[in-house]
């Protein structure tokens, strides 16, 4: 897992080289998994606890950068995009949220929850027939979580959940890449490949994984376990009075 | 590829990204690219060899860096509220680019059509850089891009294009003159003092991708003369493919 045992905030390859170092106190905790797992439901139950336990807790999610967000609304509604330009515009959504929101959280000491990290991207392009080298070089700026929980499901309990839900959509069921004119049988298609290579990065990065066909609060219970692990390690008992006279952790240049 | 290993326990596959720019392009067409600082006088040359090209019967398609539909509303939400970043600028413009080469560079030059553009990816190699982005990450970004048939990189001297800008305009623009960087808070000294970068590394990038140099101070006409000169060297392969019928003839552009 990264980075569980150090401090140090490492960038997942050449950074932001135009940034002066500063300190981020702050711990960075990705939600991965798949459309419709529940990622979100779990998000606003761990906010409230972390607040209880005394963190401040700031949220970021997918898309919700101001810079990009009516681009990429505009871009699917009107279906122009390339597999070249949909990952390019993720990217850009994903940079102004790191520079404006989460760089300057972790700076404050906040926990930041990431709806979906780079990860998401990187299964996506590559479903959609993206160069995974080249998606990687892409997030070079990014930084690594301190934290990567996944929330894992398969597609056959994925579907009724969906169904059950907010429905099927164009995007989520991979209309766009013509796999089959059905969107039931698109969704089945394209959500598996997807989860697939979830696995697949999984096992590569290293990510706790947890069982998502369990109930809402068995997973939340798993969550916060993982959770209080890590903040277990990262802070020390006492580490908070050792603070102030301790090297200041910053960025680490690979 | 990057720090991705480093961080995780798990071996990482180390990924190659295909690079489009190492290696001529496969298509019946030819691709070339003017690039310089601002006021360099290369859009004009530019204009001047698409009437001549045009005039000679040759099927011309002219594109444009930065004029893509898809960003225009995020780049100028940015630009207007000062939300860009080196890395969310340097994105923006390659969502505009993987978009223009979609739509309007690869299939006239899958048609057999010359194209024109004002402004390659060489432009983002120096600008984005000289804006503090890493060198490695922005070729990464463009890897997916081909290499031109013919780049002519016009070179001047930072005061003549200060002179023709001024000249033609009262005042210079906020990222042409680099005032994002913060170089300093006089357009005329920023633009000179940014520029100057984007000048040093051009020289560099001129050598690294073999661009053909044109001294851009020189008189209008002497400089199409050479311009004219170096298009009609490469365009013999062309024309003599044209002439055994080799590629399709495009229709008439409406």
């Amino acid at each position: 897992m990264p980075s569980r045992s150090k401090r140090a905030k490492t960038w997942y390859g050449h950074g932001l080289p135009y940034l002066t170092r500063k300190r981020l106190p702050g711990h960075l905790i990705a939600i991965e998994g798949t459309d419709g797992v529940g990622r979100s439901t779990q998000i606003e139950l761990l906010r409230p606890w972390l607040e209880l336990e005394g963190y401040a807790v700031s949220n970021t999610g997918w898309t919700r950068s101001p810079l990009l967000f009516e681009t990429i609304n505009d871009a699917k509604a009107g279906h122009q995009l390339t597999v070249t330009t949909f990952s390019l515009l993720y990217a850009a959504d994903f940079a102004d949220r790191l520079e404006h929101e989460i760089l300057p959280s972790l700076q404050a000491g906040f926990i930041v929850i990431a709806d979906r990290y780079m990860y998401t991207a990187f299964a996506r392009n590559t479903v959609m027939g993206a160069d995974p080298a080249w998606s990687r070089d892409l997030f070079g700026m990014a930084m690594v979580p301190d934290l990567v929980l996944y929330l894992d499901i398969d597609v056959e309990s994925l579907i009724p959940r969906v169904v059950q839900g907010k429905g099927m959509d164009y995007w989520e069921s991979g209309m766009h890449l013509a796999l089959a004119s059905d969107m039931f049988d698109s969704f089945q298609r394209y959500q598996s490949s997807l989860i697939d290579e979830y696995r697949r990065l999984s096992q590569e990065f290293g990510f706790i994984a947890i069982d998502a066909k369990r109930p809402i609060e068995e997973i939340q219970t798993a969550l916060r376990m993982h959770i209080a692990d890590y903040l277990k390690l990262a802070n020390p008992p006492r580490a908070a009075a050792l603070h102030e006279e301790s090297p200041a952790p910053s960025f680490r240049k690979e | 590829m990057n720090g991705a290993s480093a961080a995780t326990p798990a071996a990482s596959v180390k990924l190659a990204t295909k690079n489009l720019l190492a290696a001529p392009h496969p298509y019946p067409g030819r691709l070339i690219a003017v690039e310089g600082i601002d006021g360099s006088g290369k859009s004009t040359q530019l204009l001047l060899l698409d009437r001549w090209l045009r005039a000679r019967g040759y099927p011309v398609h002219f594109t444009e860096w930065n004029s893509s539909r898809l960003v225009r509303r995020s780049m100028q939400r940015g630009k207007k509220k000062n939300l860009l970043t080196p890395t969310t600028f340097s994105l923006l413009h390659a969502v505009d680019f993987a978009d223009r080469l979609t739509y309007q560079i690869l299939p006239p030059l899958k048609a057999g059509m010359i194209v024109l553009a004002d402004r390659y990816v060489y432009t983002a190699f120096a600008r984005d850089v000289a804006r503090g982005v890493h060198p490695d990450w922005v070729r990464g970004v463009y890897s997916f891009a081909l290499r031109p048939d013919l780049t002519l990189y016009f070179r001047v001297p930072i005061e003549i294009s200060l002179e023709r800008l001024l000249a033609g305009r009262a005042k210079l623009k906020y990222h042409e003159a680099g005032m994002d960087v913060g170089l300093s808070s006089d357009p005329v000294e920023s633009f000179r003092r940014f520029q100057s970068r984007v000048l040093g590394i051009y020289d560099q990038l001129a050598e690294e991708f073999a661009l053909r140099v044109v001294d851009a101070t020189g008189e209008i006409p002497a400089q199409q003369k050479m311009v004219r000169k170096v298009v009609q060297e490469i365009l013999r392969d062309y024309d003599s493919h044209r002439a055994k019928g080799n590629h399709a003839v495009p229709i008439q552009a409406s």
